[in-house]
């Protein structure tokens, strides 16, 4: 719901409220220039008589004098047959300059009032203040339940790249943003007339024609008792009458000056509703408060960012959910189904099992594991089907439910399923499934069936589970489900390099480029437009399905999208059937793929020194990451391989990396040659030098098989045990991160 | 016999007097080409000395700007009165402004003048920028305006 009132304005009035903002922010400029080139006499050294004289002495028809709110005098004169209007320097009375409103400002400044659209764009406007009001405050709240609380509201913001931009630009906009909203709105009720827009005092010219003869405008006593800060408008009597006098505005009302006499008559205070529309004027536009002009320019300026920004996010939110059809609301489904999913392929599985029980008559609710309500009004089962993520943890759409789950209300009667989906060849196989399933039986619900468990997506144990729960349910369920295979781009294969043809464990680098889709199915696009490689970078993986199978096989990049090539290092594996595939390629032959994300896996830019530990076919997101070390952060690189005939991949590469500094230090170890060690022997041997580094606050990253990483933890939780601290410790900080396989 | 031109005389009589009360004039006002909103105008006649006498027209839609034609609103304290029935839409820079008004003979050749006064928002107001006498050889002859107005001409 306050999601939902954050981004529905946002959606709607994304491009208006750039434009308004914009033009807000251009226009914040005038007030800054005009008060850059006037000189403001002291308060009190000078009166409007002062002035008047001295202008007397310049000009000889002055018709009318004005002061801006910024401090500008603007005098209006008819010499002879020539009209004028200069800015004139109030010590000296003689012009500065022509005075002439710049054109670009003033269109600018239509468009932010009205569109260029007379009273319809000012209708728009106005509707614009109000969302623009309407996000600012869904947006704090927004981003004070996020932090955990108001007063936690300016800690450092969690997520992805554009949800720190967005919550951190928002944060520096946000009272800018408030201020000159309501500010807006107000005004455009006044010019709307939904408000009264309070007029000025009115001069009230006296009834009877002024006697006497007309004296010198320097010496009328009215004008000398005010000051030329309070001034804002002298109007001069007309030429051709004798008996004309003076208008005279100033900031606390209008009156009329008699010309010879001097004497101020018949003067009318502002009200005071038309004072308040006047400060609430200034504090829009910043005439007269300069710096709050620039302060809300500046905040202005946030909202094409935060209008850009919001976008991406709620595109990539909407993104991430599939399309359930008939998904009943929490409150009325007999059957809620929880979804804690990484990369949306659990999400595959709860799709068909929701559509099932649909078909069934039942009535359904699915949504993130995070989404867990306190409590459910009609439901009577829960199914939880849940992914997990690295070692153990929850993944991205389940991070909060075991905190929501605290207050959630747990009854005998509310019977649930938990159903896990992962790897058998992890450790850490289904960890976060049967942490969730202890979790809801501590509620005190009752399980409808014991955890199970789905090893690498498989729809047989799939359909199992389902006939087993319906039996259980008393509803018949087949689920069968076709997995959904993600978007795959073509590539070719351009060149590889082999190590070890004759060892029974060849290794060899591949690179692909894009490639177009050469059969008919392949769209338009794909056929004409030059191909263009996804985006990845260093670290993430790419996603390969070998024909005859229907799971994808993963394996890690070295190479990131920019180089224009796609590179991974792959191993052939007796009996393995996509190494097996890869290693029978010949350039020229074209795979399909896609890739997966793994944000994660990445070195922490800045000062502190990385630590590459890899074995085998590890070496290459290692090589990658220290191919694109530019600033040249200190790294240290150690791997284990066979034999250097067999796998000593990227040598001549890494000996570069050595000369330039991009890589800091090299050591390698051989198990089959040489040493005969493994790498964890060699950090052993080291373990000095790399407890000193991780003192001073050094990254470590892990890329290969699942041996090498359990070995190399043992050594390292030794190495910094007197440092008290723990790999458990440090992969809490972010400082020790893994791609195992 | 004698009846018929004395009813021809009577009838002109009394028709003359109706005929010679007021006729039409045409003041036409054409704006220079300047760079600003539309102006609002105000035409309007004094007596010899500039004290007012009456409204011709204003152009102008919103009656709350109308205190920046100023000399007029001095003149008539823009009572409603005075310029009801005689408003229209404002006049754009390089437009002309066309209006038709019943005037009393009784105003020309007596030393009446038009005046006009002119304002652009955002812009500086021209009191009385066209002063122009109401007389019979006057017509059809453009007036120069000192500020918006490149011309007035009037026409009987």
């Amino acid at each position: 719901m306050l999601r939902q009132s954050h981004s529905l304005p946002g959606l709607i009035g994304a491009l208006l409220l750039a434009v308004l903002a914009v033009t807000g922010a251009i226009l914040s400029i005038n007030p800054v220039q005009e008060r850059l080139h006037t000189t403001i006499p002291a308060s009190g050294a000078m009166s409007v008589a002062d002035l008047t004289g001295k202008l007397a002495a310049n000009y000889q028809g002055v018709e009318q004098i004005q002061r801006t709110p910024s401090g500008a005098i603007i005098v209006y004169f008819t010499d002879g047959n020539q009209s004028g209007v200069d800015r004139v320097d109030p010590e000296t009375g003689t012009a500065v300059a022509a005075y002439e409103a710049s054109s670009i400002m003033r269109w600018v400044k239509n468009l932010h009032r009205s569109l260029l659209l007379d009273t319809p764009g000012r209708v728009a406007s106005a509707t614009g203040a109000a969302l623009m009001l309407l996000l600012t405050v869904s947006g704090a709240f927004m981003l004070a339940a996020r932090s955990g609380g108001w007063r936690k509201i300016l800690h450092p913001v969690g997520g992805t790249p554009v949800q720190r931009l967005h919550a951190a630009v928002a944060r520096f906009a946000v009272l800018g943003l408030l201020l000159a909203a309501t500010t807006g709105l107000y005004m455009s009720a006044g010019s709307l007339e939904l408000i009264s827009e309070a007029a000025e005092a009115e001069v009230n010219f006296p009834a009877e024609a002024g006697a006497g003869t007309p004296q010198p405008v320097e010496t009328l006593a009215a004008l000398k008792a005010t000051d030329l800060s309070d001034l804002r408008e002298l109007v001069y009597p007309y030429a051709g009458d004798p008996t004309d006098g003076y208008s005279l505005l100033t900031r606390q009302g209008a009156g009329f000056v008699d010309a010879s006499s001097g004497a101020l008559l018949s003067f009318q205070a502002h009200s005071t509703r038309r004072k308040v529309y006047e400060f609430i004027y200034m504090l829009h536009t910043g005439e007269g408060l300069w710096w709050l002009g620039i302060w809300l320019g500046l905040s202005a300026l946030a909202v094409p960012v935060l209008a850009v920004s919001g976008i991406r996010i709620w595109w990539k939110r909407r993104r991430a959910l599939p399309r359930l059809t008939g998904n009943s609301p929490a409150d009325a489904a007999a059957t809620v189904i929880l979804v804690g999913s990484e990369n949306n392929t659990t999400w595959g599985f709860a799709k068909t099992l929701h559509d099932a029980l649909t078909r069934a008559g039942q009535r359904v609710h699915t949504a993130p594991m995070n989404r867990l309500a306190a409590h459910y009004r009609k439901a009577e089962r829960l199914f939880i089907l849940t992914a997990t993520h690295g070692d153990g943890g929850a993944p991205t759409s389940a991070n909060q439910f075991l905190a929501k789950l605290e207050k959630f209300e747990g009854t005998p009667s509310f019977q649930f399923a938990v159903l896990g989906f992962g790897d058998r060849q992890f450790p850490k196989f289904c960890q976060f499934a049967i942490d969730v399933d202890a979790a809801l039986t501590a509620k005190g619900c009752t399980a409808l069936s014991p955890l199970d468990m789905i090893d690498r997506q498989s729809p047989q144990e799939f359909a199992r589970w389902g006939k087993n729960v319906g039996e259980r349910i008393g509803v018949e369920l087949n689920l069968e489900h076709i997995p959904e295979c993600p978007k795959t781009s073509r590539l070719q294969l351009v060149e590889r390099v082999d190590y070890g043809s004759d060892a029974d464990t060849p290794t060899t680098v591949l690179r692909f480029k894009p490639t177009r889709q050469t059969d008919k199915a392949g769209t338009l696009r794909a056929r004409y437009w030059p191909q263009r490689l996804p985006r990845f970078e260093a670290g993430d993986l790419v996603g390969i399905l070998p024909p005859g199978s229907h799971t994808p096989r993963f394996y890690s990049l070295a190479s990131s999208s920019q180089e224009g090539m796609l590179e991974i290092c792959v191993r052939k594996q007796p009996g393995g059937l996509c190494s097996g595939y890869l290693h029978s390629l010949q350039p020229g032959a074209a795979i399909d793929a896609f890739i997966r994300h793994n944000p994660n896996f990445r070195p922490n830019t800045g000062k502190a020194s990385v630590i590459l530990i890899g074995a085998g076919t590890g070496i290459g997101p290692l090589t990658g990451f220290i191919k694109h070390n530019t600033p040249r952060q200190p790294m240290y690189l150690y791997w284990g391989g066979r034999n250097p005939q067999s796998d000593f991949l990227y040598q001549p590469e890494l000996n570069r990396y050595l000369e330039d500094q991009r890589l800091t230090e090299l050591n390698t170890t051989f198990s089959r040659s040489g040493d005969r060690a493994y790498v964890q022997d060699k950090i052993h041997a080291d373990a000095a030098k790399l407890r000193e580094l991780i003192l001073k606050g050094a990254q470590i990253l892990i890329c290969g098989g699942r041996e090498m990483a359990t070995g190399v933890m043992t050594t390292i939780d030794e190495i910094v045990a007197p440092l008290h601290t723990s790999v458990q410790a440090l992969k809490a900080e972010g400082r020790y991160r893994e791609d195992v396989y | 016999m004698k009846t018929k031109p004395l009813v021809f005389f009577l009838a002109t009589a009394l028709a003359l007097p109706v005929l010679a009360e007021a006729r039409p004039v045409v003041f036409a006002t054409e704006l220079s080409t300047y760079n600003g909103d539309g102006a609002y105008v105000a035409l309007y006649l004094t007596d010899a000395n500039g004290l007012y006498k009456q409204t011709l027209w204003i152009a102008g839609e919103k009656a709350k700007y109308y205190k920046h034609l100023g000399d007029w609103a001095r003149g008539s304290r823009m009572r409603r009165a005075e310029y009801d029935g005689m408003t229209g839409a404002s006049v754009h820079s390089g437009q002309t402004l066309r209006v038709t008004i019943d005037l009393d003979d009784a105003l020309i050749d007596a030393g009446y003048q038009v005046h006009i006064d002119t304002s652009v928002e955002d812009m500086r107001d021209h009191r009385s920028e066209v002063v122009a006498p109401l007389t019979t050889e006057g017509a059809g002859k453009p007036i120069a305006g000192k500020g918006y107005v490149k011309s007035l001409t009037y026409t009987f």
